[in-house]
């Protein structure tokens, strides 16, 4: 492939997914600047490996470089964050997922539900961001985070219910 | 369904990713027990309020612009018209002939060729997909299911035929991987023999074929036309495999015509 051919189609293929690529990376690292600088190395990793790139869901490919990119730099950069630490939260989870608690959220609670969704661990606010921000299939979750299709199901079920379990301990809190 | 039930397959319910049937237990059960419904209005409160918009975070106005150029810079780089201008040339010319001589060098001192890596993978596909029951995505004898099954999946569309009045009847597609990439795996059967035929585009527009080659104890036939690669590996016996690939290629030319 000619370089100019190349670009022209790197370009096409690439740039429509730049919110997708920044969205994930703003997530991941939690901060502005950084999700800029995962968004540019993981585009230049992307161009590098274009070639094999043949399939047809561009944006899933663009987000598993983003991905990749931004573990390795947390895994340099941080405090291991990269899986759930205790066993004993996820199960507490579970249980209280089963808890149902009429959750109503109104606007002022959005910047509420942000800083829960910080709070995280990387594993699960990753899920939650292709699902439910991204809208990717379980099909594509599975393919950007290299897991089988029932990891997909399970993770965000618990990511989802740690997530509420969190949301609801702030909102007690809030006066 | 009981409640534990349903509590697993909430999500891939609010998710939209349960089979019909599924959909149905699942609504059943919320209609008739109040706490799982609370469960699902408590899910859909949280997947509301992260649709807000203040909580996708848009890329940057100049962000497009400044990875634009930096890939630029890294494709002049990549460019082969770079590389021979200049005071370059002086230095690349004798190490790009060195480098030409060593890679002509390599098939005869016992380094695999493309060739032969690629044989030992299209046998390799072959066995898997014998191994593990996985002969085709799309189990079907007829063609025009066949065909319009590989669309969206693939960046090209293989021709497809079906031999069965020959004796070679198709029983489905499959995608898999092969040089570094997707390919289009086609599956006919004779008896209890199981033909594989891997197609992709090819590079090359002129009809080139190989040898036939043994590998593992399977017969592998290649071929290149109408601007694809065809790769046949079976365990049929050669004669057989050999009139297969005669009423293929006589049946690709009639399509293509």
């Amino acid at each position: 492939m000619g370089g100019k051919e190349k670009l022209e189609r790197f370009e096409k293929a690439i740039l429509p997914h730049l919110d997708a690529a920044y969205n994930l990376a703003r997530w991941l690292t939690r901060n502005e600047h950084d999700a800029q600088d995962m968004v540019q190395e993981a585009s230049l990793r992307a161009f590098k490996f274009f070639d094999g790139f043949h399939g047809v869901d561009a944006r899933a490919w663009l987000l598993t470089t983003v991905r990749n990119t931004c573990y390795t730099w947390l895994a340099q950069n941080r405090r291991s964050q990269l899986t759930t630490s205790f066993d004993e939260e996820i199960h507490t989870v579970e249980k209280d997922a089963l808890n149902p608690s009429a959750l109503a959220l109104k606007s002022s609670d959005m910047e509420m539900l942000k800083v829960s969704l910080e709070e995280l661990p990387d594993d699960f606010r990753e899920v939650i961001v292709l699902r439910d921000l991204e809208e990717l299939s379980y099909k594509q979750i599975a393919e950007v985070i290299n897991a089988p299709l029932g990891t997909v199901m399970s993770r965000l079920a618990r990511a989802r219910g740690r997530l509420k379990q969190i949301l609801c301990s702030h909102l007690k809190e809030k006066p | 369904m009981d409640c534990s039930n349903a509590e697993t397959l909430l999500d891939a319910y609010v998710d939209g990713e349960l089979d019909p049937l599924r959909n149905l237990d699942i609504e059943e059960h919320l209609d008739g027990c109040a706490r799982c419904a609370q469960s699902y209005s408590d899910r859909q409160a949280i997947r509301g309020g992260l649709k807000t918009e203040s909580l996708y975070f848009k890329a940057p106005a100049d962000l497009g612009k400044r990875i634009l150029r930096s890939v630029r810079q890294a494709a002049k780089a990549e460019a082969p018209a770079g590389w021979f201008s200049g005071s370059w040339l002086k230095i690349a010319a004798p190490l790009a002939t060195a480098a030409l001589v060593i890679l002509m060098l390599v098939p005869y001192f016992g380094g695999p060729s493309s060739d032969q890596i690629l044989t030992q993978e299209v046998v390799a596909s072959h066995i898997r997909s014998l191994m593990v029951n996985h002969l085709a995505d799309v189990p079907s004898t007829d063609e025009h299911t066949v065909k319009p099954w590989f669309n969206g999946k693939l960046d090209f569309s293989p021709p497809v035929s079906d031999l069965a009045k020959q004796g070679f009847p198709l029983v489905g597609g499959r995608l898999d991987y092969l040089h570094n990439r997707p390919v289009a795996a086609l599956v006919y059967q004779r008896d209890k023999h199981v033909i594989n035929v891997f197609i992709w585009p090819s590079d090359n527009s002129a009809q080139t074929g190989g040898p036939v080659k043994t590998h593992q104890g399977y017969r592998v036939i290649r071929w290149t036309g109408s601007g694809m690669n065809f790769w046949v590996v079976s365990d049929l016996e050669q004669s057989q495999l050999a009139k297969f690939t005669d009423l293929l290629k006589s049946s690709l030319a009639a399509m293509a015509s």
